[in-house]
């Protein structure tokens, strides 16, 4: 059984049909990115499977059950999780206390403090844990904030252009942060614009553009496809 | 046992400012001199320092649920008068027998409270949030208030309590505590001094312990990133409803004591004017702690009141600038503003020590 599956998806704006009957499944244990140029309606189908939107038809599952009605918070319950595109951290509380916050519901006491100590090793932020979340380099939110999305140890986690604005080490090491996750168990969606980050981590790719899943495949397949260059180059030139 | 103690390890914390040893002593010597004043003093001016202390309450709804919470209530004004003009119904019908008007202070907060469940499920669940939360409560409050301006006829009555329109309602009794022999008859000086007092201590520690646990965090989060804040499980609705329902609480305490203080009560505690002074007090000590909310508003109340009696044509102007230089000095509060000055030459003043 897929942990997620869209169907027949729309979303419409206005006039402006920006999510158009998505198909997409996701198999547990993968790791999957979502390509295509800007507008191609990536942001949209996440707040659709966040539930910050509501389709206008069509159904999301999760897990087998029919999610589409459900609120957000009750989403994130049932073993969903986000990294948003701009990091999304509490900026004028400290490191130590966004990733309180985002275990306290799950330990207590010594139980809390430890995970924090552990997350904050995982994270490379042990020094920054007093720090003001709003002083951290971009990199540093970056991964303060995906801390605080798989500490509510998700079985999907959605992650929104993780490598926006990161050098290219920063990005090799975030991908290895999603590799190591995945290895324990972690289904991991993503959008991204960096093909490096894309390559390192993919096991599939989907590309959507104009809100219509435009391809499907193994990196590889995607890259020799002819017609997924030919969006991107026919965005570029526009 | 060991749950005691962390429960009252919440006393200190990241959302509150003030700890260790210094803080609890200053604390100690504050509230002693507080127990000790009205010794020295003339009943007089005891009960002008209840009036301070009255106010404080509803500084503190504020403070829960503007400064920590983030959402800006124009209108708690609308919880102070709805509790003093229960507690007035609630004796003027019932008497002050069996220690009724104690009873009747819970009961008339409790209905403040119960109006907020109903007016914050609506705002919070119907996603209402900024400026139109401000403006939602402003316009609630103006509600009340033209509502009860307009209550002048013998008419409007519940049951043999008149609500009097504008001049609104007097001769409430004062609180009284049942007691053997004879009850006790909370005058407005020395009496409610210590009543008042004992509310506000339990009400600041309380609040403390209640910021500083894993509630209070979600309230700061929310603040600072509602949608991040929903997107780690929380629901994030639920949790502004009980801020604000506290919060309504709290401006239901200070409409209560208001009326047992002066035992009377006017539209004009709802309107524009009365709704607006709390945002200053707070704003002007420091809306996001909860000890720099308490000093800040005994402090500009003090001064108000003062240049009230020496040039009461410009009190209200003296209150705008304040507003004004607080914003553009001290946006955070200048109490707090003075109380992490104090702490950052503490921490040099050790380091040069050590």
């Amino acid at each position: 059984m897929s942990l997620l599956e869209l169907r027949e998806l729309n979303k419409h704006f206005g006039g402006l049909h920006v999510t158009n009957a998505v198909n997409l499944s996701l198999e547990p244990g993968e790791i999957h990115c979502l390509i295509g140029p800007n507008g191609a309606g990536k942001s949209t189908l996440f707040r659709l499977i966040l539930g910050e939107h509501h389709p206008g038809s069509g159904d999301i599952l999760f897990a087998g059950e029919n999610i589409t009605a459900l609120k957000s918070f009750a989403r994130i319950h049932r073993g969903l999780s986000v990294k948003f595109q701009v990091p999304g951290v509490f900026k004028g509380l400290s490191v130590r206390q966004n990733l309180e916050i985002a275990l306290q519901s799950r330990h207590r006491g010594a139980e809390l403090e430890a995970e924090i100590g552990r997350l904050l090793t995982f994270l490379g932020l042990e020094s920054e844990q007093a720090q003001m979340a709003g002083n951290l380099s971009h990199g540093q939110k970056q991964w303060l904030e995906i801390g605080m999305a798989i500490s509510l140890k998700p079985r999907l986690l959605l992650l929104d252009e993780p490598t926006a604005g990161m050098s290219p080490e920063e990005t090799h090491m975030t991908g290895e942060m999603v590799q190591r996750l995945n290895v324990g168990g972690m289904t991991v969606l993503a959008i991204e614009h960096d093909m490096a980050f894309v390559r390192q981590v993919a096991q599939r790719v989907t590309v959507l553009h104009l809100g219509q899943v435009f391809a499907q495949g193994s990196i590889q397949e995607i890259v020799a496809d002819e017609r997924v260059a030919a969006i991107y180059l026919g965005q570029a030139h526009a | 046992m060991t749950g005691f103690v962390s429960f009252f390890r919440r006393l200190e914390g990241p959302q509150t400012v003030g700890r260790g040893r210094a803080f609890w002593s200053l604390f100690a010597v504050v509230l002693l001199v507080a127990l000790a004043y009205p010794l020295f003093s003339d009943g007089y001016t005891v009960g002008n320092t209840v009036y301070f202390f009255v106010w404080v309450f509803i500084a503190l709804s504020l403070c829960l649920i503007w400064g920590y919470g983030g959402s800006l209530s124009f209108g708690q004004t609308a919880f102070f008068g709805i509790g003093g003009y229960a507690y007035g119904v609630l004796t003027l019908n019932f008497g002050s027998a069996y220690g009724f008007t104690l009873v009747a202070l819970v009961v008339a907060v409790a209905i403040a409270a119960l109006f907020a469940v109903l007016l914050g499920y609506f705002m919070f669940f119907g996603r209402i949030a900024g400026v139109f939360l401000g403006i939602v409560t402003l316009a609630v409050t103006l509600m009340l208030e033209r509502f009860m301006a307009q209550t002048a006829g013998p008419e409007w009555h519940i049951g043999s309590a008149r609500l009097n329109g504008f001049n609104g309602m007097s001769a409430m009794p004062p609180l009284t505590i049942p007691w053997p022999g004879e009850p006790i008859v909370l005058s407005a000086d020395i009496g409610l001094y210590y009543f008042v007092l004992g509310l506000l201590v339990v009400v600041y520690l309380a609040l403390r312990i209640l910021m500083n646990s894993s509630f209070g965090n979600v309230i700061v989060a929310i603040r600072e990133n509602p949608e991040r804040a929903e997107m780690l499980g929380y629901d994030i609705r639920k949790y502004q409803l009980i801020t604000f329902v506290i919060g309504a609480a709290l401006a239901g305490i200070s409409g209560v004591l208001y009326t047992v203080w002066g035992q009377y009560i006017t539209p004009s505690s709802m309107g524009m004017t009365a709704a607006a002074l709390p945002l200053i007090w707070v704003a002007v000590g420091g809306r996001s702690d909860l000890t720099s909310t308490v000093v800040g508003t005994l402090v500009v109340l003090a001064a108000f009141q003062a240049l009230t009696i020496y040039g009461s044509q410009y009190a209200l102007v003296f209150m705008g600038v304040l507003l004004v230089l607080t914003v553009l000095i001290a946006p955070n509060g200048l109490v707090l503003g003075l109380m992490h000055w104090l702490g950052r030459l503490a921490v040099r003043f050790k380091q040069r020590a050590g």
